[in-house]
């Protein structure tokens, strides 16, 4: 059941990436990407990543797309689109590269002894089971993780006075 | 399911990439960026499953930084349409030799 539904998600993720890729209309193409993000979110369900799949709905389907959808409307490029995909050899390039690209990355993450870790899964069921979903990824957060974690917000407070600023129209 | 997820993000990645190669408008260069992004996080989230919880908090880290750069590069994405009317890369060579 559980194998069914990851080739069923994991199409509609390529599907809504190709179909992003090639639109010409900017908000079909975004529509495509929030399609990508939610089957991402199921196969984080179905790999036993809940609270990562919970946050990948709120953040990324939830803030960043409208973030996006905000600009694409607020810059009127809804409607007058002429399409913008490269011609020819550009095609032939992007695709090349992209399947170039694929390709090494599934040679190096495939091959035999790629991954020497083993037991991750157990350990993070027991996590859950003695602390939930939440504080399964919490404790190490805030126990090993503190000062990345820190500094995380001083880059929020960066990125939020560099959008306003730039976005702006005198400083 | 590990090996497929990896398989997968490998996928996505590529996807991404073509997209930036191929495409010319700025905001969908700046979505497929996005994209490889999130196939950076299936491939943590996957081997999560393997290496331990460490996985799925450097998820974390990478969305942080994928909404600060999202916020600050629809921002630039804003500014620059106010100083040339459009979004297409093709008019932006200043830069190209």
């Amino acid at each position: 059941m559980s194998d069914l539904l990851w080739w069923v998600f994991a199409s509609l993720a390529i599907g809504g990436g190709l179909g992003m890729v090639t639109r010409k209309n900017p908000i079909a193409s975004l529509l495509f990407l929030v399609l990508t993000f939610f089957s991402l979110a199921a196969l984080y369900v179905l790999l036993g990543a809940h609270f990562i799949a919970a946050i990948q709905v709120i953040v990324y389907a939830g803030a960043i797309m409208v973030l996006f959808l905000f600009v694409i409307m607020l810059l009127n490029l809804g409607h007058d689109y002429r399409p913008d995909v490269r011609g020819g050899a550009w095609i032939v390039a992007g695709f090349a590269t992209a399947g170039l690209t694929g390709w090494l990355l599934t040679r190096v993450l495939t091959t035999e002894g790629a991954v020497v870790a083993q037991g991750g899964e157990l350990e993070i069921a027991a996590a859950v089971r003695e602390w939930n979903a939440v504080g399964a990824i919490a404790l190490p957060l805030f126990r090993d993780y503190l000062v990345p974690f820190e500094l995380t917000s001083v880059l929020l407070l960066v990125a939020i006075i560099g959008a306003v600023l730039l976005a702006k129209r005198r400083v | 399911m590990l090996t497929r997820s990896l398989v997968l993000s490998a996928i996505l990645f590529g996807l991404g990439v073509a997209g930036v190669v191929v495409r010319r408008n700025a905001i969908i260069l700046f979505m497929c960026i996005e994209l490889m992004l999130n196939a950076v996080n299936l491939a943590f989230v996957a081997l999560s499953r393997a290496a331990g919880i460490e996985g799925q908090i450097f998820v974390f880290f990478v969305m942080t930084v994928a909404a600060a750069e999202a916020a600050v590069g629809l921002a630039i994405i804003i500014s620059i349409f106010r100083h040339a009317e459009t979004v297409d890369m093709k008019n932006f060579n200043l830069l190209r030799w």
